[in-house]
């Protein structure tokens, strides 16, 4: 086999799949994409509930409609895959070490390499939720894939803990497929999910949301015979007094998304403490020189449509890097200021040229306020906002005769109008 | 018929059954669960200590220290994770550092080799997280950790391979006599016949003493609760921290595992009924009690949270005997910690003196005492990992991404001795779903080779046994 490639993808969901489609069409033709599954097209596979490809497609796609876009794209091009193939490591010097049944464990060297290995679940553990350790404690995701690939009922009667879109949908799976849906519970006094998914997912089969409430106790010896759910205070703490009864034989966790990033440590890259995901400029090359990141390994998305488009970002400047060479970055911090939790890119480097669109969450929900782009005392962006969620990414873009009035550090900041 | 029936399959029914296997004698093992190790062996701190704890002239410190001795060597034979960490007892006062002084005092009578005080700033460099206010500590050179269910499975899996039976699902509800001859009656009605019965019970090791007319040992059970990290934060600490023991208790530990994650507790709390539940004040007294030994705990690497129920005596100190009652019968009751430590001495005690006296022991010439090791490819070199692809293509598979498990793994799991019938089991041996994901990605796949190894229905797979199927049916 070969062991030399141009680019060298890390994962075949949807942002690897645009990233190379990307790479492919800007010139960089020697590509391999390395995916661990069976097929392409990441967990998008998994996700048969349409709402895909709205802002990109201008229709509603299932997730492996929207997927097959991308991977009949790949397949229309001349791009190398292995499927059903592990990446262990990864160096800084772009080495690639993977396993798989025909190879075994072998070594690719890359001039570029494009992270998109997405994302996992955080689990129950994670929480310290008192109680039992039974069978019927699932994450949502993995329940996801019960029911959709697999064929299976994880339970009949669920409590469900988390209003992430992910734990929405899969409230309204559950009760499409038979089961009862007792409750959803969120310790935040808002959902993370998007609007639509609450009214679609749980409005319209009189699932309650009980905002501010989390699971203090699962009970069940061999398997989970039910759950014990409290009010917290504002500091999250549970209120005593305030416990709720459910009998239920299966709970699912829909607490957060976490960027995969094992590899990325790995290889020495720095990582966001707040993303969890690699710090990056705005091409989406982490500060290790022709190493990408893109997709939910980057920032966890809310849509599956802001993925493609940051790839193909990455794509771009992943062939850009094998065509014309390394670049030397000429780059300013951008920070999150008040009430903003984090922003990508962290870095920009005004020789990369071209207008930058800034993604950031807000850290809660804010009424009739001020968002703020800033450079010292130089404004260089201002929106107003109704309201703004947590929940759902925002985006400002900055042009680049903005950019080219900075001469430090970049902030965005947040504040409420009075 | 058997000539010993070991009713059990802790550590100590394991290693006793090993050890039996070493003679020309036939020998079971009954377990009242769907796999062995399912009681105080499998959730516990994974310490091997080094027996200055235990009161001189006990059986505890007897055992600990030849225990101790024994473990390097035994774990190595049976290719079980065994490393010789140290362990510090952190003295956070002067009155307490008086104490270390006791307990070194304490160890040496117990015949327990290199310790040492040290001062703060010795115990600094050794341990650079511990909190700034710890005074010295008491290093015991001795001191290692092991995996304790790898250590019982491997016992028991060497033990099979050495032609050991194992009734699994047998859970002990009667034992009759009839002249020499003992016929245990499983609740379910089934029987195995024997000559001799050795009671393993652990937390059930009174009630099964009791079925012998013994009803003076007495057995109670007392909860203990930990939090795991994640082995990204494997090198928080390297050795074993205790806190100096006061009227109060020993308080919590903080430790690296034998598999390089971080184990923080556990908590001590009596109990009426056994029961394995966490609860949120035991979970928040041990991070309470971690910030006091150590700065900076990366708590947010946090992977589960679990308990386990020590068991006992009365008399605070190992029951290892004859039936008083009942000739023939030999109870190891009330193995508490340091069970772990102790229980290769206490498996060639009880098999060389107890058993010894009472048959003639013929060594069985083709005893094999080596066992490979359940979970080792990710650990080989390329060139070994290839050389194994090559033969079994599944060795290339990722099953576990977490843990870098292949399929070849959970495969042999299943079909070695003593074989994985559930995913909790196929875990334990294999380690597939013990990482950060917690099964989250791994346990379908897991699932699925368990159903097709076993040649079962999917929907039959249990997480540990009857009553904890995974799925309750297929989806329309
Ligand atoms: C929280 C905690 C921390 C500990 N830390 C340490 C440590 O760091 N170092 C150390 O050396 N020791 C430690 N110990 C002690 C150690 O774990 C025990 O001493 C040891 O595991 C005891 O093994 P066992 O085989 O006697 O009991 P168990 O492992 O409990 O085995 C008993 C077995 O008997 C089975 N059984 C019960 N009833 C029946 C029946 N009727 N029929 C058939 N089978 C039955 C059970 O299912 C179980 O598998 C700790 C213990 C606990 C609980």
């Amino acid at each position: 086999m070969k062991n030399y490639y141009d680019i060298v993808v890390i994962g075949g969901g949807p942002a690897g799949l645009a990233a190379a489609i990307a790479a492919y069409d800007n010139g960089a033709k020697d590509i391999l994409i390395l995916e661990r599954e069976e097929r392409l097209g990441g967990i998008l596979n998994q996700c048969i509930h349409n709402g895909f490809g709205l802002t990109r497609f201008k229709e509603s796609l299932s997730g492996p409609e929207y997927a097959a876009r991308f991977v009949d794209g790949v397949l229309a091009r001349n791009i190398e895959v292995f499927t059903q193939t592990t990446v262990l490591s990864l160096t800084k010097d772009k080495k690639i070490t993977a396993i798989n049944t025909e190879y075994g464990v072998f070594t690719v060297e890359a001039k570029a390499v494009i992270l998109a290995m997405g994302c996992r679940e955080r689990s129950r553990g994670a929480l310290n939720v008192a109680g039992s350790r039974p069978a019927g404690v699932y994450s949502a995701g993995t329940a996801q894939k019960y029911v959709n690939i697999k064929g299976y009922m994880p339970g009949k009667s669920v409590v469900i803990l988390g209003s992430g879109d992910i734990g929405l949908i899969m409230a309204r799976r559950m009760t499409l497929e038979g089961a009862k849906v007792h409750a959803v519970c969120e310790i935040m006094p808002y959902s993370s999910g998007l609007k639509r998914n609450i009214a679609q997912c749980l409005d319209d089969f009189n699932i309650p949301l009980y905002l501010n409430h989390t699971i203090t106790r699962i009970e069940g010896d061999k398997r989970v015979t039910g759950v014990v759910i409290s009010e917290v205070d504002k500091d999250k703490k549970p209120i005593s007094g305030t416990e709720m009864h459910f009998d239920c034989d299966t709970v699912l966790f829909s607490v957060g998304l976490i960027p995969e990033n094992e590899l990325t440590k790995g290889a020495e890259i720095e990582l966001s403490p707040r993303t969890r995901g690699a710090v990056v400029y705005q091409n989406r090359e982490t500060l290790v020189s022709g190493v990408f990141a893109c997709g939910n390994v980057l920032q966890v998305h809310d849509l599956v449509d802001f993925v493609s488009e940051e790839s193909e970002l990455a794509g771009v400047y992943a062939a850009k890097y094998v065509l014309e060479g390394a670049i030397e970055h000429d780059g300013v911090e951008v920070v999150n200021g008040s009430n903003i939790g984090y922003v990508v890119p962290q870095r920009l480097d005004k020789n990369i040229g071209g207008n930058v669109k800034l993604f950031f969450r807000v850290t809660n929900t804010f009424r009739d306020c001020t968002i703020t782009v800033k450079c010292g005392d130089t404004v260089l962006l201002q929106r107003k906002k109704k309201i703004v969620v947590p929940g759902e990414m925002e985006t400002l873009l900055l042009t680049e005769a903005k950019i080219a009035q900075t001469n430090g550090k970049i902030e965005v900041v947040l504040e409420e109008n009075v | 018929m058997f000539d010993v029936i070991v009713i059990g399959g802790g550590v100590v029914g394991g290693t006793i059954l090993r050890e039996l296997t070493k003679y020309k004698l036939s020998v079971c093992l009954l377990e009242k669960e769907n796999d062995v190790c399912m009681g105080q062996s499998k959730a516990n701190s994974g310490i091997v200590h080094a027996g200055f704890d235990a009161a001189p002239d006990t059986l505890k410190a007897k055992f600990n220290v030849l225990g101790n001795m024994m473990m390097p060597a035994y774990t190595a034979e049976l290719g079980v994770k065994f490393v010789n960490n140290g362990s510090l007892v952190v003295a956070f006062s002067e009155g307490e550092m008086q104490t270390l002084a006791q307990l070194k005092e304490r160890g040496e009578k117990n015949g327990v080799s290199d310790m040492e005080i040290i001062d703060q700033e010795q115990l600094r460099a050794l341990e650079p997280n511990i909190s700034e206010e710890a005074m010295g500590a008491l290093h015991a050179k001795t001191g290692g950790i092991v995996c304790p269910y790898g250590l019982t499975i491997a016992a028991i899996g060497n033990a099979m391979d050495n032609g050991a039976k194992l009734y699994t699902d047998f859970e002990v509800g009667a034992i009759d006599k009839n002249g020499a001859v003992f016929t245990v009656r499983s609740t379910k009605g089934e029987t195995v016949e024997g000559k001799l019965v050795i009671n393993c019970a652990g937390l059930a090791s009174g009630k099964i003493a009791a079925m012998v007319g013994d009803n003076d040992i007495e057995v109670k059970a007392r909860k203990g609760e930990y939090i795991l990290l994640d082995r990204e934060s494997g090198d928080f600490v390297s050795h074993t921290l205790f806190f100096t023991p006061t009227e109060k208790g020993k308080g919590i530990l903080v430790t690296q595992t034998a598999d390089r994650n971080i184990l923080l507790g556990p908590t001590s709390e009596e109990m009426e009924v056994a029961s394995t539940d966490t609860t949120a004040s035991g979970l928040a007294f041990v991070i309470e009690k971690v910030r006091k030994m150590t700065k900076n705990a990366p708590l947010f690497n946090t992977i589960t949270s679990f308990a386990g129920v020590r068991a006992y005596s009365s008399r605070h100190d190992f029951i290892i005997e004859e039936s008083k009652r009942t000739a023939g019968v030999i109870h190891c009751a009330g193995i508490e910690s340091p069970g772990l430590t102790s229980a290769p001495a206490i498996a060639k005690y009880v098999v060389e003196e107890l058993v010894g006296n009472i048959v003639k022991l013929e060594r069985n010439e083709s005893f094999n005492g080596r066992r490979k090791a359940d979970h080792y490819f990710k650990d080989l070199s390329n060139e070994e990992k290839n050389e194994i692809i090559k033969n079994d293509p599944s060795y290339g598979r990722i099953v576990c991404r977490c843990e870098q498990i292949t399929e070849g793994e959970i495969v042999r799991a299943v079909r070695e001795n003593p074989p994985a019938k559930n995913v909790d089991a196929v875990k334990r041996r294999t380690r597939a779903g013990m990482g950060r994901c917690q099964g989250g990605f791994c346990q379908p796949h897991v699932a699925e080779i368990i159903a097709r190894e076993l040649g079962i229905p999917f929907e039959q797979v249990t997480k540990n046994g009857e009553g904890s199927a995974l799925v309750t049916g297929v989806s329309k």
